[in-house]
This record gives C-alpha cells, structure tokens and sequence, in this order.
C-alpha cells in the first residue's frame, strides 16, 4: 500500500531537503536578526527631578533648599544643596518649585500640583532647631497644600526638614502621613544649621 | 523575511528531515494470522473483569471479556494495534500493543473508579517518564479545583507549593523551584507567557484540560531540558470513537469573594474517529476577606474559551486547537507603595492602610493578561517502526499592569507587553520492539517581544527576539520483566538578540561600559540603546531505573542534568517595578545555570495501604536569584534593590505520602515535604524556599448512598526558619537606621478543611454530583511566607462554597 510512494517520495524529499537546510540556515545565521527596527525610547511622565524650596526672612539672605536627582530612578542619588545657615529665632516664608529636568526647557512640575491641588499635600517635619512648620495656603475645599508656607527656627544649632509630597492624600487628614497615606512623590531630608 | 516564512521553512526543514530518516526503515511485512489473547484484572486485588469492553481502534472489531476476564481477537496482523479498554466502572482507556505472532497481553486496570476516581493501566500505563517522581491530580481533586487558579490545583500533589501574590496570582513552586525552571505544558504545547516574572501566573483556565499531572525534575527532556523544577502537564480527556454528543456543566459558588465560576464543555464524537468539542468558563469574584477585615481590589474577573477538533485514527490523526483565556486581577490596594518608609509603615501596620467597601470592581493597581493559543497536529503511524507527530503552535500573550497614576496616564497601563512565539516541534516513537522504545525529536522556536513606550515607563523588559533549537533522543529498554532502563539526551540552542536602553548612569553603575561598550548602537544623550545578542549552548542529559521489587513495590532511581538559559528578566531588569516598589537590577554577564538532580522514589500500593518515600537532591551551579540586598535613593525616597545574581545552591528535600484503607468505606490520608536550600558559596538559607508542611485527612466513602464521600483535612505549615538575612535601611521618616523585616517569614499556622460530595443519577446517562467544601473552617488569621502580599495583610478567611457538576 504504501511500497508505491515510497521511491518517489524519497526523491522528491532528499532535494527538497537539500534546499531547505540551506535557506533554512541561512536565514537563521543572518535575516531574521537585523530586520526589526530600533525601539523608541520612553518619554517619560511623572517624572519630578528637582525640589527647590525657597526660605525668604526679611533682613537675612534667601536660603535655598535644592535637591536634584536627574537619572531617576537610576542609581545615582539625589544632589542636596543647602544655599547657607538659617538665622535662629526667625520666621521664614517657604516656597517650593517642582521641576523635570529631562525634558528640556525643564518642564514646570508646580503648575500640575497647582491645578490638581485638591489631589496633593506636602508634609513637613521639622526636627531639631527647625521648630515648627504651618501651611499658608488652601486647596478649593481649605485643605493645605503646602506649596507655600511659614517656617520657624529655634536656637542655634542643627535642625532637619523633611518633605514628603503626597498624591491623592486623604484629605482633610491629621497632618501625619500614616494618616493622610496616598502615594509618595518626593520624600526628602534637608539637614541645615541654625545660627 | 517575515516571521511566517521563516516559519513555513522551518517546518518544512524538519518534515522533509523526518521523512527521510523514517524511508529507509519502513518494513512492510504482514503477517495477518496473530492472535490477541487478553485477560482484564483488577489493578488492586487482581480479580478478573467480567464485561470489559476492548475494541481494536480503527478496526471497528470489539469484544468483551468473559467470566473469567479472558479475551481474544483473531486474524490479526502483526504490528502495533490500540485497544480502547471499557468498563462498566472504569474511565475508558487506550492501550498499545505490539502484536508479533500469538501475543499475550495482560491488562489491568483500576476499577474502583467510583471510590478512587483514577484509573491506572500498567504494563502501558500512559506516563511521562519511566523513571522520575510522578504524580497526577485525581478526578476528584480535580473536580474541587475547578474554581481555583491551576496553581491552587497542583498543590494537592505533594512536594508543590506556589508563590502567590494575593490569593489569584499562584504561581506553582515544583520542590522548592519555580518560574522559568518549571514548564507548563498546555495540551501538548509549552506555555510562553512571561513566566518570569514573580507575580506573572501561568495564564490558563484549569477547566480546559481536565487531566493534570506534574513531573518533579527535569526528566522529561522531551518537553525541554530547563525544567529544573518540573513540567506541569495539562491535557484533555481522551474523546471515544463512537457516536455521542456529551457534555459537563460544572457551577461554583463561593462565599469568599462572594462569586463563583461556571464551565461547560460539549463533545461531539464521530464512530470514524472525528470529534469536535467547545468549552468555556467564566469566573467572577468580588473582594476577598481575611478574618478580621476586607482585602480591598483584590476581585478577578477571568474567561476561557477552547475549541477542539480532530479525527483520530490508528493509523494517523490530526486535532486543531484554539484557546482563549482573559484575566483581569485586582492587586490589593494597600499593596501600593511609594517606597521604602511607605514599606516600613506598611509592614508594621497591624491592619492594611486602605480598606474600602466590598466591591466586584477591579481597580488599579491591577493585571490584565490575555493569552490566545492556536495549535495544529499531526500524526502518522508506520507499520513495524513507530509513530511520528508534528505540530505547529502559535501562542500571542499580551501584558498589562495598571497602577495609580495621576494626570493625563491615569488610565495607562505602567507595563505593556505584547509577546509572540510560534514552534514547530516534531517527534518520532519508535516503539515496534517490546525491549525498547526509543523517541526522537526536535523543535524551532521563534519569540519576539514587544515592550510598549507609550506607557511612558520605562521598559523593565526589552524589545528582544528569541530563537531556540532543541533536538533529543530519549530511550527505554526492558532489561528484565521488572526492570526497565531510561536515558536522553537533548541539546538546546538559544539566541537572544535584545534592543534595550541603559541609562548611562545605570551603564556605568553595572560596570557594563568596560565589558559591553561594543554592544552600544545608539547614544541619546542620557541614554545608550544597546543590542546584545547572546547565544547559549545547553546540553541536558537525564538516566533512571524503575524496578518493580514484588507486584506491588516500585523503586524508581533518576539521574538527570538540566540546564537553563537565563530569562529576559535575567538578564535585562534595570529600573523600578512599580508594582513592587522595588528596583530589580539584572546582569548581563548572567550565564546559564545548570542542575544535577537525583531523586529516589519507593512507591508501594496495595488494597490495605500505600505509600510513597521520595528523596531528592538537586545542586545548582550557578543558580539564579534576586534578593534584596541594597537601597537606591531617588527624590521619592529610598527603595529596595533586588538584584539578580549567580550562585551555587543546594537543595535537599524529600516529599512523602501515605494512605491507609482501614475498612472499604474509611480512609486516611497523609502527607509531608521539606525541602533545605542553601547558597553553598556563603552557606546561607535560600530565599523563598516553601516552610515544610504536613497534611492528613480522612474520609468516609459509601457508594450506596449515592457514592457519598465526606473528608476533613488538616493542614500545617511550619515556620521557616531557614531565611536571609534582613536588610538595614535609614528612615528619613525617623532619622534613624532599620532593619527591614523584608525576609523574616510569618509564623506557622494550621488550616481545617471540609468537603462532601453526592452524586445522583439522573436519567440513564446523565448524573449530577454536589458538593459543599468549607476551607480554613476556623477563620484563622495566618500569613504564608510564599505571598509576596504577607507583608501587608492576613490571607483569606473562611470561605464556604458549593458545587454543581452535571453530566449529560
């Protein structure tokens, strides 16, 4: 039954085998690598690179509070710069500007939180001759938001400043993250000296 | 040249070179003058079958057996036949002969079928390995499985535990090892879907292939030769040549989760051997809850879709298969973190930090992942020489992961990936002797992944392209009636060829501009684009013994060396994954990891009692793990880094099963596995290695009430004690250094579980079973060391839930 295909067949198979294990390897060697293109790269969002935070007191320097870090999450840290030493028992006004760096101009991260202010807070806190932060400003429904507010130092000596922004915070909250929760932005720590 | 015609070469290529290895072999004699004599017996207690059907397939000649089991066909030509065997109480089996003169041949089978629900025909039993630790999921436990995940279903098997995240993403863990090292075989066509990734499930409806079983090791180099772990095998019921229209309803209620799952399948059988059969599922569960609170988003919603059809002949046969399967799964909400304080606050937090009203919505954070599989077989059997198969499959699985976002991306996925392989896999049984059976094959595989930008994330895994070659041998020879023999080898060739973007900060912090600064095809300024291609040679070999010491004793002895390519995941992991908020950091420089594994297994069944003793070793030279190890600062603060890197590890373990007949109607029984890994460079426990356990039961059987079955079980895990170290990080939260409680595992805890099952017939053929199961009866609060969520909340509590199966 099946004695009278066989001679044919076999023929028939050994050429078209010759042929095939040629192309074969030859598009595995070569082709079927080099024919896609090069991706694109990301264009990332949500990217904040930059913290500036401004510390202005009638009669004393501007004090600058900068922390960048222009790879991300890549491995490189953050680059904290602290402009000078804060004068004790003063008042300063704070603001903060949000910055991305990768794009260039650098896009303007403050705007987005001043149009969504309903959705973030920054939260302060001071430690040791940094004595007390209080928000100057409200959102739509007079909930703080924190981009500006009013800082105060104590004595001479070292204090700290921690600032975490928040997105989508339970808000009115106690004014500590575990109770605001919601997802962490920025979170970084400015040691300085008070003198 | 387009992927299709590659492919159609490929195929081409290895049909043409099977064809020509079989011309020279085919022998043509025919001897039609054989007679078949037969004997049907019981597998237990070996009496003989009276009324057992045996039907010669694709002959259309059938007998049955007489009082005392005998049987016989004349007129037969030598050669290799099949008998479709039938019992009134048994599932219908087919058996393979080798027909060469007056053949004798014995058959047993298991016809307690209503009792055990498995049936087991030796001499030909249909297995995967000779020689290497087996097991199967029995009808009944499959039945219970049926609304849970596959990995919840494979840990009725001793020696599997799964690595969950929540409680509907399981992922199966074979004796300690999971992932890339344990294949999943989904109706004869290897899985590709991302299994990498920790918290990437194997996407397949459990319903659609209702014969489960799971091979520990790497034995069955057939499927491959990575499978460190294991192979799971999923496969359909055999479908009887006869002229029939069947089908099974099986309906799910849970009280967990408030939901359920509704499957149905259809069967149309053809007396010329063509079938067709449809089948579907549909899951939905709303929020599940641990004892004390809800788990919010932690809803599925999951559909399936399997279409057969076929005609299957002795002599050849073909099926085309299609698949569908769609999940979308919440991800707890208060699993979200930003990063390391968030973690902190999480961990010590006695409850979640988010816990909303009960709902069926799947929110972000949250997986949807679609998996269409189409496959396409062929096979032929030559007279006097053996069976030669060829398949192509084509599988398309598609990735997303959603998280909270905010702005314009809100509804972005964060990940976004599209991955496409299509194999050609072609094997040939010679199995004409009755000393030996050999069985060769080969497969070309080709994958190509596609990673979205337009999530605007990052890509964690790259654009790459995949190519893979893999040829075996695999042989058996019955060296004595009670000893059989099994070797293999198999060679594997993979090339991976990716395009993916470093930032220069990260190229530089790997050490990668010295090593690899010749793979750098694109500079953008901040970033370099990057193409490495990296071939990997692996060879895997595998020799065993199984040995039957009396009628009921089985020793089984394998020896088998496995080798695995790294996994994209691997390899090319750089940055922050979102869900995890963790930085996961691959390499590069990873090369493949190789497995040398010997496992022991002493099986003993008798009416009364049985057990099975199953030791192992497995040393893995340069092993591949991730732990944390680091913390990176950003300006959102400090994150975990889980880096990838290479080892020597060392796992022993043993898995042990027992179970005790003390009348026909009550029956215990018990289980235990432990396995010990440990990094032999520093002489540390692995991380994730699964906490021994041990589980007993027992059950009361009575047929005459309508096959009634109750059975308690208990399961206890212990704690593991065997861990890494934790890491210590600083909390700029607390000004202070911490240790991170990221590796210490929960405590032991203890789990009851019920279930009761009636079965009423209906009509003459129709039958619809009950069943109420009732799992962690207690409502223990308990955390697993192997779910990735046990840093934040409690598993799931009590859950109460009822069965419906009807056959028709």
């Amino acid at each position: 039954m099946k004695k009278s295909h066989l001679p044919v067949k076999k023929s028939i198979l050994s050429r078209a085998l010759f042929t095939s294990a040629i192309i074969f390897s030859l598009c595995f060697v070569t082709s079927c690598s080099d024919d896609d293109e090069d991706p694109d790269p990301v264009v990332e969002e949500e990217v904040i690179t930059t913290i500036t935070v401004t510390l202005t007191s009638a009669g004393s320097p501007d004090i600058i509070l900068e922390s960048k870090d222009l790879d991300g999450d890549g491995p490189n840290a953050p680059v904290i710069t602290i402009s000078g030493n804060l004068v004790a028992n003063s008042t300063y006004a704070g603001s903060i500007e949000l910055l991305n760096e990768t794009e260039s101009p650098a896009e303007d991260i403050t705007e987005e939180i001043e149009e969504k202010d309903e959705e973030h807070q920054f939260f302060f806190t001071p430690s040791g001759s940094v004595s007390g932060v209080t928000y100057t400003d409200q959102d739509g429904n007079g909930n703080p938001i924190g981009l500006s507010f009013s800082l105060t130092t104590g004595d001479a000596g070292s204090g700290a400043l921690q600032i975490t922004l928040r997105h989508e915070p339970k808000k009115p909250n106690d004014g500590s993250l575990n109770d605001a929760g919601g997802e962490t932005d920025i979170a970084q720590n400015f040691s300085v000296t008070v003198e | 040249m387009t992927i299709i015609s590659v492919n159609i070469l490929i195929m081409r290529f290895f049909i043409i070179l099977i064809f020509t290895c079989i011309s020279g072999n085919i022998s043509f004699a025919q001897d039609c003058n054989s007679i078949l004599f037969g004997e049907v017996i019981d597998f237990h207690d070996k009496t003989v079958l009276e009324n057992a059907t045996i039907t010669i397939t694709g002959k259309n000649q059938s007998t049955t057996s007489d009082k005392f089991g005998k049987f016989n066909f004349k007129t037969l030509c030598n050669g290799v036949i099949e008998l479709e065997v039938s019992h009134p109480n048994c599932r219908t089996q087919f058996i393979t002969i080798t027909v060469n003169g007056n053949t004798y041949q014995k058959i047993r089978i298991e016809h307690h079928l209503e009792e055990l629900n498995e049936v087991k025909v030796i001499g030909n039993e249909q297995k995967n390995t000779n020689s290497s630790q087996e097991d199967k999921l029995s009808k009944e436990d499959f039945e219970k499985s049926s609304g849970k995940s596959l990995g919840d279903a494979l840990k009725n098997m001793t020696g599997v535990s799964s690595l969950n995240t929540g409680a509907n993403i399981v992922k199966p863990v074979i004796q300690g090892l999971s992932g890339s090292r344990v294949l999943v075989l989904n109706n004869n066509t290897r899985m590709q879907d991302m299994e990498w990734g920790q918290e990437h499930a194997p996407n397949i409806d459990v319903n659609a292939n209702q014969h489960i079983s799971l091979i520990k090791g790497s034995a069955a180099l057939e499927y491959g030769g990575d499978a460190i772990g294991g192979v799971i095998i999923l496969k359909p019921l055999p479908i009887a040549r006869t002229d029939s229209l069947y089908g099974k309803t099986q309906l799910n209620l849970s009280t967990n989760g408030r939901g359920g799952n509704i499957s149905t399948s259809l069967t149309k059988s053809f007396e010329s051997g063509f079938y067709l059969k449809a089948q579907g599922s549909l899951k939905r569960l709303g929020d599940i809850e641990a004892p004390e609170y809800l788990l919010s988003n932690t809803g599925i919603k999951e559909n399936g879709i399997s279409l057969s059809i076929g005609k299957r002949d002795f002599v050849q046969g073909w099926d085309g298969y299609y698949s569908f399967f769609k999940t979308d799964i919440g991800i707890l909400a208060s699993s979200h973190i930003g990063n390391t304080d968030d973690l902190i606050t999480a961990i010590e937090s006695p409850t979640p930090l988010i816990i909303n009203d009960f709902s069926y919505k799947v929110d972000k954070p949250s997986q949807e992942v679609t998996h269409h599989l189409a496959k396409l077989n062929y096979y032929r059997r030559f007279t006097g020489f053996g069976k030669l198969n060829v398949q192509y499959d084509f599988q398309n699985n598609r990735r997303f992961e959603f998280d909270r976002r905010i702005g314009d991306n809100a509804n972005n996925a964060s990940l976004d990936l599209k991955l496409t392989t299509h194999t050609f896999s072609s094997t040939i049984q010679l199995d004409s002797s009755k000393e030996f059976e050999f069985k060769l094959g080969a497969l070309g595989r080709f994958q190509k992944n596609f990673a979205n930008p337009e999530t605007r994330v990052r890509r964690l895994i790259p654009d790459y392209n995949k190519y893979d070659f893999g040829a075996f041998v695999l042989g058996e020879f019955l060296i004595q009636p009670n000893l059989t023999i099994d070797a293999g080898v198999r060679y594997d060739f993979t090339r991976m060829n990716a395009k993916k973007f470093y930032r220069k900060s990260s190229w530089e912090e790997r050490g990668y501009d010295g090593d690899f600064s010749q793979l750098i095809i694109n500079d953008t300024g901040t970033q370099y684009l990057v193409n490495p291609i990296f071939d990997y040679h692996n060879v895997s070999a595998m020799t065993g013994l199984q040995y039957n010491l009396k009628e009921n004793q089985t020793l089984k002895l394998n020896l088998s060396l496995a080798k695995r390519a790294p996994n994209p995941s691997e390899l090319f992991s750089d940055g922050l994954h979102h869900s995890a908020a963790r930085i996961e950091l691959g390499d590069l420089r990873i090369k493949n990891e190789s497995s040398r594994k010997i496992s022991l297994s002493y099986q003993l069944n008798s009416q009364k009692w049985g057990f099975v003793l199953a030791p192992y070793l497995n040393s893995i030279k340069n092993f591949i793990l991730a732990e944390p190890n680091d913390l990176q600062f950003t300006i959102r603060g400090s994150f975990p880094v889980w880096s990838y890197r290479q080892t020597n590890a060392l796992l022993l373990g043993t898995d042990f099963s027992l179970y005790t007949n003390w009348t026909s109607k009550i029956r215990t029984n018990h289980k235990f596995s432990y396995v010990k890994g440990t990094d032999e460079s520093t002489n540390i426990p692995l991380i994730n290695i699964p906490a021994a356990n041990l589980n007993n039961s027992i059950s009361y059987s009575n047929i005459k009430w309508n096959n009634f079955i109750v059975t308690l079980e208990s399961q206890y895990v212990f704690e593991q004690k065997r861990f890494p170290p934790n890491i210590t990080v600083f909390s700029p939260q607390e000004q202070r250094e911490k240790e991170l409680n990221i590796n210490t595992p929960p405590p032991a805890y203890h789990l009851l579980s019920f279930d009761a099952s009636s079965k009423f017939s209906i009509q003459k053929k129709n039958d619809l079973s009950i069943g109420l199961n009732i799992t962690n009866i207690t409502n223990t609060n308990y955390r697993d060391y192997l779910n990735r969520l046990r840093y934040f909340v409690n598993n799931q509590g009590r859950n109460i839930s009822l069965r419906l199966i009807y056959n028709y």
